[in-house]
């Protein structure tokens, strides 16, 4: 397993040389969210007898873990793929599985990184009451880095060139991120809307997460852990299949 | 002598173009081997295979022994390949890129043979420098020391001296030479062909994916015995008829291939009767573009020399 152990070493090492960008930048974004959202909504807003920037806080936590562990093996890939440096890691004698969970494992600790720094500015702002249950934050957060880290791997092996990365990103990430009920409940949406809501896999990874903190969630925490589990199962197979077939990797 | 490469009917296609058509080939342990032929030809498609970088359609090739896709990890361990791209990973310095590429390979604590490889590729004191800095002739360094860290006992070339300068020319084949007389096998590919011959024992040349000559360097030359002849004619005139088949032409030049120096009178006797002027005329040595160009232009002096 030297492999993976130094292929996970150099992608921790790559994001955080650059940690300005990749860490410190998504945690300002967050708590400019979160300023702009509570200045707004606080007083007028409490959902499930949370007040408004408490209920907020850990659904801006969890959309910046899984926003960045995307951005961190998407990005990785395309631009080594782009570049030709790629070829450092082809040439080895690295198996599939080794690179698949060494590109993954990196992509989630980037998130769990920005999920702990937007938590560190963001939680003076409310008082969290809190971490109910603990573990399951934990769970949530790194099945859904590393959901994330993989869907990127998937993404930037498909991808050819930047803009059709950015695609990728812009017309399926953020909305499904966005749409998840990171801003809002989903009760609070018209009833069709709500049951869109129930075909997004990242919504049960926020509401789950969101149950560590407050015991209260839309779906109970063992339901969204079977999806997310099955989500995870299904992403990560298919990006293995990817890797082994050698798809717009290997030739 | 073991085998180093052994390569055994490889097809290869990208779509309806046919990159490699039937390849074999054996390389055996030590040899300095040189992979020549045009742009297109398949040179970088052959390399890539072996290093598991395309897969063929079919056929097979294994590195000392070791098949290169069933037991890629033991094949990938045996083989060093300097790329053609001069590529670069922009993240890290000369020294952190040679410690990581040593870990890909299950070497930790490779410090020791990481600072021998960067003493001889003159490195040593750009080891801290970011890849980005460093000028285009370091970086090829950089790639040259990446492929050796795991001190492969064969190492592949794929067009090393490409837009280099003269002195890291000279002092990168004065240190590839020095791995091959230590037991390294090499394999080059080069638009160099002095280079070529200065350097490889034995040659193959590739044209559209097929080897169209394979042969010791010093039989390849021989075998193109002698001297050549280039001549040119004013206004780029044509050869008169009885002599077009005896030459072939190359950068506005026809080249006679001879056998002896008595030829020349039959063929300058045969131009003036014909009313032909000389413009221009040289008598050289047959030197490894001669059979090149010759090989390219299919005329046939494989004689024996088939692929095996």
């Amino acid at each position: 397993m030297s492999g993976f152990r130094t292929l996970l070493y150099k992608e921790v090492l790559r994001f955080w040389k650059v940690s300005f960008q990749t860490v410190a930048a998504p945690v300002i974004t967050a708590l400019l969210y979160l300023l702009i959202f509570s200045h707004v909504l606080d007083s007028h807003v409490q959902i499930n007898g949370v007040r408004y920037t408490a209920f907020l806080i850990p659904g801006l936590v969890m959309m910046s873990v899984l926003q960045n562990a995307f951005a961190n093996s998407s990005s990785s890939l395309i631009q080594s793929k782009v570049t030709g440096s790629v070829v450092f890691v082809l040439l080895p004698p690295i198996s599939y599985v080794e690179f698949f969970l060494a590109y993954m494992v990196a992509a989630m600790l980037r998130g769990l990184m920005v999920g702990v720094g937007v938590l560190a500015v963001t939680g003076w702002f409310a008082p969290l009451g809190f971490f109910v249950a603990p573990a399951w934050i934990l769970v949530f957060a790194v099945s859904g880095g590393s959901i994330m880290g993989s869907l990127g791997m998937i993404a930037g092996i498909w991808a050819d060139k930047f803009d059709q990365l950015a695609g990728f990103q812009n017309f399926l990430i953020m909305p499904l991120t966005m749409l998840s009920g990171v801003f809002y409940s989903i009760h609070s949406l018209p009833i069709f809307w709500q049951r869109v809501s129930h075909f997004n896999p990242v919504f049960y990874m926020i509401d789950g997460f969101r149950y560590g903190f407050f015991g209260v969630s839309d779906v109970s925490p063992g339901a969204s852990l079977a999806v997310v589990a099955l989500s995870f199962l299904v992403v990560a197979l298919t990006t293995l299949a990817l890797l082994r077939s050698g798809y717009k990797l290997r030739y | 002598m073991g085998v180093a490469i052994s390569i055994r009917q490889v097809v290869k296609d990208f779509g309806s173009l046919r990159a490699l058509d039937g390849v074999s080939l054996e390389i055996a342990e030590g040899e300095f081997f040189g992979l020549l032929g045009p742009n297109g030809a398949g040179k970088t498609t052959l390399i890539s295979c072996l290093a598991g970088l395309v897969r063929p359609n079919s056929g097979s090739l294994s590195v000392m022994g070791c098949d290169v896709l069933a037991d890629y990890r033991e094949a990938r361990r045996r083989l060093g390949v300097v790329p053609q791209e001069l590529v670069f990973d922009p993240f890290f310095s000369v020294r952190e890129t040679l410690r990581i590429q040593s870990g890909y390979f299950g070497l930790r604590n490779n410090d020791d043979w990481i600072d021998e490889i960067l003493e001889n590729l003159d490195l040593t004191a750009k080891a801290d420098t970011n890849m980005r800095r460093l000028s285009g002739g370091m970086k090829r360094r950089v790639l040259v020391a990446q492929a050796l860290v795991h001190k492969p006992p064969v190492i592949v070339l794929d067009e090393p001296t490409a837009g280099v300068d003269v002195e890291l020319r000279q002092g990168l084949w004065h240190f590839v030479q020095r791995l091959n007389r230590e037991g390294h096998t090499v394999i080059l590919t080069t638009h160099y062909l002095e280079e070529a011959e200065a350097l490889c024992n034995r040659i193959a040349m590739l044209k559209q994916g097929r080897i169209v000559a394979l042969d010791t360097t010093s039989n390849l030359l021989a075998r193109f015995s002698g001297h050549t002849l280039n001549l040119r004619l004013v206004n780029g005139e044509e050869l008169p008829d009885s002599l077009r088949s005896r030459a072939t032409q190359n950068n506005g030049m026809w080249v006679f291939r001879l056998t002896g120096f008595d030829e020349i009178e039959g063929v300058l006797a045969e131009i003036r009767l014909a009313g032909c002027v000389i413009e221009d005329l040289r008598l050289s040595q047959t030197d490894l573009e001669d059979v090149f160009v010759g090989v390219m232009q299919g005329v046939d002096f494989i004689q024996g020399g088939e692929a095996r």
